[in-house]
């Protein structure tokens, strides 16, 4: 497994705690009373885990570009390690911030920086996309795996 | 890769794309004032992540990667598998505009498409799930 699918994969692991941590917190009336702590966990759940391991293992599994470079079989690689830098700060970024948006609905900062949450996790997946795209094709040679 | 997953995971990538923009611009309206009427999209968002990307890509692969048989066809009769992935299609689309369809038997039939989907799919899959060489 490369090493960036590992980065994927542990990331989602943390991703998971996280989430049925937050779960668990949002159980307790303490933790009921956290503004957007049911959102923040969901996405933590569904992005942070779910659509991570699922980036990851696409990157790892799906066919290698037939005659590219041993460094290139899997799309641009520098491409990935921003898709995985972007998705975990975007999300990581949501979960500060869309708390502090509730609670102080009057500093710009905090909103500003939800905003770039969303766009963050926005770019990172469609550039997953972009770098996938033409690995998602039919087999190209016939016995091989396809 | 067969060209049925390929049709599968490149149709869940583009639901992907309009679902996470769907995402981008609700959270963005938690921040902005103004840009409330982007909550209209939440039904889209909903359905276009959880069964036009996830569950669709997780289609697309299993047909892939599912033990094979031994004599040809070796993934099966691919005809209800194709029926599944225009069915799933459709009624994504369908529940995806729910707000907008002004009557509730569109929406059911969004709903019975999604269903008869993943029925026709799992029934393609069932005999598949055995151990290699079988």
């Amino acid at each position: 497994m490369p090493p960036l699918v590992r980065f994927f994969v542990k990331t989602a692991f943390l991703w998971l705690v996280l989430a049925l941590g937050l779960k668990a917190l949002a159980l307790t009336s303490w933790g009921a009373s956290i503004p957007a702590i049911t959102p923040v966990s969901w996405h933590a759940l569904f992005v942070g885990w779910l659509t991570q391991l699922i980036v990851g293992i696409a990157h790892w599994m799906l066919p290698t570009i037939p005659g590219a470079r041993r460094e290139r079989l899997r799309g641009d690689e520098r491409v990935m390690w921003g898709v995985y830098a972007l998705l975990n700060a975007g999300l990581l970024l949501r979960v500060i911030s869309e708390p502090m948006v509730i609670a102080r609905q009057e500093m710009a900062l905090w909103r500003g920086l939800l905003i770039a949450s969303a766009w963050l996790q926005w770019l990172a997946l469609v550039l997953f996309v972009g770098n996938s795209w033409l690995r998602v094709r039919p087999a190209v040679k016939r016995g091989k795996r396809g | 890769m067969p060209r049925l997953s390929v049709w599968y995971v490149r149709t869940s990538f583009l639901h992907l794309i309009l679902g996470v923009t769907y995402g981008a611009l609700i959270l963005t309206a938690k921040a902005a004032p103004g840009w409330g009427w982007t909550w209209r999209l939440f039904p889209c968002h909903i359905e276009q992540i959880a069964y036009g990307w996830m569950l669709q890509f997780a289609m697309g692969i299993a047909f892939w990667a599912l033990p094979r048989y031994l004599q040809t066809p070796k993934r099966g009769d691919e005809r209800p598998v194709w029926a599944a992935w225009a069915l799933l299609n459709l009624g994504v689309a369908l529940l995806a505009l729910g707000p907008w369809l002004r009557t509730d038997w569109l929406r059911w039939g969004g709903g019975a498409a999604e269903l008869l989907a993943v029925i026709l799919f799992a029934a393609h899959a069932w005999p598949r799930i055995k151990p290699l060489g079988a």
